[in-house]
C-alpha cells in the first residue's frame, strides 16, 4: 500500500499540471489546491520548463515569436516534463513534437530548425576531447584508408536536408535576423563543432554530411570517401576533409578493432 | 567562523568574467550544481576558473530529499563527481521535493511535516551524505500553503532532522519572512528560535508581491534587492548567533555584478561588525 506521503505527492504532482477540483478533493488535497498559494507552484513549474525550452530553442522562438513559442511550449511541457534536472539538456523531443503539432503545419522547416537548436545544445555540453591534427591525416598512406577510421569529436553535430535551406534559415534566426526574404530555396546542410571553448557553426555540403554519417557508423576512411562520392561525384575530398578537420569534427584517427597498424 | 568565508554571491553565467576578476576579501560564489552536471564544454571550464580563484558552494535544487523515494542514483552519482572535482566549501539542499516518478519539476515543492515524512527525509539525507562523503546543509522552505496535517512545528522538524541525520541547516531569512507573512506567524520569533549551532549558512534574497493577491501572497521570487525587513531579521540573527557564511541570491531581473556586490558588501559589513564587536 502506498504511504500517505506518496499518495500526497501523486495527487500534488497531478494537480500542478491540470486544475481539476473534483480529482483534488477525491485525492485529499482539495483544501490545498483551492488556496491562492497553490498557483505559485503551478506557475513556477510551468515557467521554469518554458523558460528552459525558450533558452534551448532560440532560433525556433525567433521564427515564431515569443507568444506562439510559449503557448506551444506549454503544450509540450504537459506531455513531457524534464526527465532530469539539468535543464540545459531539456527538450530532446521538442523537434518531433513540432513536426506533428498542427498549428506548426504552415512552417514545414520549423522542426528542422528545432533539430539544429537541439544539436547546438548537445555540442555545448558534450565531453571535452583533443582535436585531430590535420598532419596525421595528410601523412596517411593511401593503402591505410582501408583499415583506419576517423573518430568524431564528441561535440560534432550535423544535418543535411535535400530540399530545404535549413542552414540559412536556422543561422539567420539564431543570430537574431528573421528576414528570410532573399532566401535561395535549395538543399543545405549545417555543421556544428566545438574546437575550443565555444560552439561554432558553418554550412555543410551533401557529400560532407554523407562522409560524417559514414564515420558515425564506424566505417573505415575508404568507405567514408565512397559514401561521399556516391552522394556527389564532383565532390573534392581533399577540400572537404580539410574543411571538416579545420572545423574540429574529429578527435582521432584510429585503427579498426583488433587490428594493429601494418607499417 | 569557518575559514574566511564572509558574504558570497549567487553566480550567474552573465557575470562570470567580472566574478572571476573580483578580489573582494572573503568573497565566495554559489551555483546550482544541476547547471554543471554536463560532460564537458565551456560551463565546466568557467566553473574551474572560478574555483581556482574563489571558494565555491554547491546549492542543489533537485535531490528531492522530501520525496517518498530514494534520491535518483544517477543524479546523486553525478553530483558526487562534481563535489569530488570542485571540493566546494559548502554543499546544501532543500527541505522539498521536485523529482517524482521519473519526472523533474523545476520548483521546491512542499510536504506536510509528519513523522512519516521526517523518517523518509532523514533516510534520504543519510543516503546523500554517505554518497557525497560529507555533511550537507538543509534549507528551510518558503511557504504559500496552509496544511491541516502538520504534526510538527517547522523548527522542531528541522532540528530533529538535523539531530537524526547529522546534517546542518541553511537558514534562508527571506523564506522565513515570506512564510511568516503568508501564513501569519512571527518572523522574528522564528529567527530567534533557530539553534545557532546548527546554522552553517544563511541566504538572503528579494521577494515580490503576487500580481493578483498583492501583499497577502508574497513570492520568494529572487527578482529584487533584499528587503529592509529581511536585513533587519538578518542583523538580529547575526547579533545572536555570530557570523555565518551569507549568500546574496538573485535569479531574475539580474542587475549588474557591481550592484550585487553592493548588497554583498552590506552583508559583509554586518558579519565584520559582529567579529569586531566580539573581539573588543
Amino acid at each position: 500500500m502506498a504511504s500517505a506521503l506518496a499518495t500526497f505527492q501523486d495527487a500534488f504532482a497531478r494537480a500542478l499540471l491540470a486544475a481539476d477540483p473534483a480529482a483534488d478533493a477525491a485525492a485529499g488535497i482539495g483544501a490545498l489546491a483551492a488556496q491562492p498559494g497553490f498557483a505559485v507552484y503551478r506557475n513556477t513549474v510551468m515557467k521554469g520548463c518554458i523558460d528552459a525550452l525558450q533558452a534551448n530553442y532560440p532560433a525556433v522562438a525567433r521564427l515564431v515569436g515569443e507568444e506562439w513559442f510559449r503557448a506551444a511550449a506549454a503544450v509540450f511541457v504537459r506531455e513531457a516534463l524534464p526527465a532530469q534536472p539539468t535543464l540545459l539538456d531539456y527538450g530532446a523531443g521538442f523537434a518531433e513534437f513540432l513536426s506533428s503539432f498542427a498549428p506548426a503545419a504552415e512552417l514545414p522547416y520549423l522542426a528542422d530548425v528545432a533539430r539544429l537548436d537541439r544539436r547546438w545544445s548537445e555540442a555545448h555540453i558534450a565531453a571535452d576531447a583533443p582535436l585531430l591534427d590535420a598532419a596525421a591525416l595528410a601523412a596517411l598512406a593511401p593503402e591505410a584508408m582501408s583499415h583506419r577510421r576517423l573518430r568524431l569529436h564528441p561535440a560534432a553535430r550535423w544535418l543535411w536536408r535535400d530540399e530545404l535551406p535549413v542552414f540559412s534559415i536556422w543561422s539567420r534566426n539564431r543570430a537574431g535576423d528573421a528576414d528570410l526574404g532573399d532566401l535561395a530555396w535549395h538543399g543545405e546542410g549545417a555543421l556544428l563543432t566545438r574546437p575550443r571553448d565555444e560552439v561554432l557553426h558553418g554550412p555543410l555540403c551533401a557529400a560532407g554530411a554523407a562522409f560524417l554519417d559514414a564515420c558515425a557508423r564506424g566505417e573505415v576512411l575508404r568507405d567514408a570517401v565512397t559514401a561521399a562520392l556516391d552522394t556527389d561525384g564532383q565532390a573534392d575530398l581533399a577540400v572537404l576533409t580539410d574543411q571538416l578537420l579545420q572545423a574540429g569534427a574529429f578527435s582521432a584517427l584510429e585503427p579498426i578493432d583488433h587490428e594493429e597498424p601494418l607499417s | 567562523m569557518k575559514d574566511a568565508l564572509t558574504a558570497g554571491v549567487g553566480l550567474k553565467p552573465q557575470h562570470f568574467a567580472e566574478a572571476l576578476a573580483c578580489s573582494a576579501a572573503g568573497l565566495w560564489f554559489e551555483v546550482h550544481p544541476e547547471n554543471y552536471l554536463v560532460d564537458g564544454g565551456p560551463r565546466l571550464a568557467w566553473l574551474t576558473a572560478i574555483r581556482d580563484a574563489h571558494p565555491l558552494s554547491l546549492h542543489g535544487v533537485a535531490l528531492s530529499l522530501a520525496a517518498d523515494a530514494d534520491p535518483d542514483a544517477r543524479h546523486l552519482d553525478r553530483l558526487a563527481a562534481l563535489v569530488d572535482r570542485f571540493e566546494p566549501a559548502l554543499v546544501s539542499e532543500h527541505l522539498a521535493w521536485s523529482t517524482w516518478r521519473g519526472a523533474y519539476r523545476p520548483d521546491l515543492l512542499p510536504v506536510p511535516r509528519t513523522a512519516e515524512a521526517m523518517a523518509r527525509i532523514v533516510a534520504n539525507i543519510g543516503r546523500a551524505q554517505d554518497r557525497l562523503r560529507r555533511r550537507i546543509a538543509l534549507e528551510n522552505p518558503a511557504h504559500y500553503l496552509r496544511f491541516e496535517n502538520h504534526e510538527f512545528g517547522e523548527i522542531d522538524f528541522l532540528v530533529e532532522i538535523a539531530r537524526r541525520s547529522g546534517c546542518t541547516l541553511l537558514l534562508d531569512v527571506n523564506n522565513v519572512f515570506v512564510g511568516a507573512s503568508n501564513l501569519g506567524y512571527g518572523a522574528a520569533q522564528y529567527v530567534d528560535a533557530v539553534p545557532g549551532e546548527l546554522v552553517a549558512e544563511i541566504h538572503l534574497a528579494g521577494h515580490s508581491e503576487d500580481p493578483l493577491h498583492g501583499r497577502r501572497l508574497l513570492i520568494d521570487s529572487h527578482d529584487a534587492p533584499v528587503a529592509p525587513a529581511v536585513w533587519a531579521l538578518y542583523e538580529r540573527l547575526i547579533a545572536r548567533i555570530g557570523p555565518r557564511p551569507t549568500l546574496i541570491e538573485r535569479d531574475e531581473h539580474l542587475p549588474s555584478f557591481a550592484d550585487l556586490l553592493v548588497e554583498r558588501s552590506r552583508a559583509h559589513g554586518v558579519l565584520r561588525a559582529d567579529c569586531l564587536a566580539e573581539a573588543a
